[in-house]
């Protein structure tokens, strides 16, 4: 999904730039909101941006005969919303463009809005969508995340696409001949964040469940006075405690 | 529990052979170049006029640098994400530890 560096024409690199900098700005008010209104949050903010930070590092090989990265831009949108990733996002390509001479600072806008805008809130939607359809806290994690990185990558083809369209096929043309380069690649790609995914979520459900709760990813064990949770018969204490493991 | 851990190594050993599975089927005959690298060279062939009009700032010297580079990344991020659950964990352990030793609400008190 990076853009090689001055591969965007001046316009579309000035366009992107200025289609993500406001999210970028805002996702850097939200994160220091996030850090002084919840200063507890700060060791998760801190494992979300690490989680991308890996992930976007890795090459991985797939069943196209290319190899690809994924995004793991999903897992921070779904615990601390998008706008967060929007920040965290584009630091990770900041430090890919200036240090790997991967993407550039000309095309870091148009990355930033695929990688750091487009994908988390797609994959916040896709999170969200499924929860409300039933499909539980992993159901929806698995989704968030493998929509987040395929969503992140057809943006990048359709960005492409606008910027060099096909000279008989036009732009639809130019779509198909990039959605091919990346889509089909990213598909067991985003299977396998996915799956990832789960696996984060499952530790932090065991470990991090006071955080989850704060931020409303896990609805709150009810909260009981002292006086009420002695009333309360043991076995019906326990019995909704099993309810809320369960979910 | 049992069943717990049964299912984190299934979900860990599907993802390897999410990405194992097609190497070994392909045998060989393909590259595994970088989608990003595909891209520029589409980008050549349909506008072969194209200039790229800025240069990266800093381009690692050879690709063992960039590699290094890459894994630099990766480490970084896996010390942090290390730290942060190995944390998160600790704080549990020690959660239940001093549960134990104080005594919960203790259900026959009620």
């Amino acid at each position: 999904m990076h853009i090689a560096e001055g591969f965007l024409p001046p316009v579309h690199a000035v366009g992107w730039t200025i289609a993500a900098a406001p999210f970028v700005v805002h996702g850097a008010r939200a994160v220091g909101k996030e850090v002084r209104e919840r200063p507890e949050s700060t060791l998760l903010l801190g494992a979300a941006g690490a989680f991308t930070f890996v992930l976007s590092a890795i090459k991985l090989p797939s069943v196209t005969g290319s190899s690809s990265h994924p995004t793991g831009t999903g897992a921070g949108a779904i615990l601390f919303r998008p706008p967060v990733m929007a920040l965290l996002g584009t630091v990770v390509l900041l430090f890919q463009a200036l240090l790997l001479a991967h993407g550039g600072l000309t095309t870091l806008g148009a990355n930033a809005f695929s990688f750091a805008v487009v994908g988390p809130w797609a994959g916040y939607a896709a999170y969200r969508l499924t929860r409300r359809c039933g499909g539980g806290l992993l159901g929806g994690v698995f989704a968030g995340m493998a929509v987040a990185d395929l969503a992140t990558y057809i943006t990048t083809a359709l960005q492409l696409a606008l910027a060099f369209p096909d000279t008989e096929s036009g732009l639809a043309g130019a779509a198909a001949k990039f959605l091919g380069v990346f889509a089909v690649t990213q598909i067991p790609l985003a299977i396998g964040e996915g799956l990832l995914g789960v696996l984060l979520f499952r530790v932090l459900t065991v470990n991090a469940r006071p955080e989850l709760e704060r931020l409303g990813v896990l609805t709150p064990t009810p909260v009981l006075e002292p006086e009420k949770a002695r009333v309360l018969e043991p076995e019906k204490a326990r019995g909704t405690d099993d309810e809320e493991g369960q979910r | 529990m049992r069943r717990r851990h049964l299912t984190t190594a299934l979900l860990v050993l599907a993802v390897v052979a999410l990405f194992a599975v097609p190497l070994l089927l392909d045998g060989g005959s393909s590259e595994y170049a970088g989608t990003d690298s595909r891209a520029t060279e589409v980008v050549q062939e349909s506008a072969p006029d194209y200039e790229p009009w800025f240069e990266s700032v800093f381009s690692p010297g050879s690709t063992e640098i960039e590699s290094g580079l890459f894994a630099l990344q990766a480490a970084l991020g896996g010390v942090a994400l290390g730290y942060v659950l190995g944390r998160l964990r600790g704080r549990r352990t020690a959660e239940q530890t001093t549960g134990r030793t104080t005594g919960q609400p203790e259900p026959d008190r009620a």
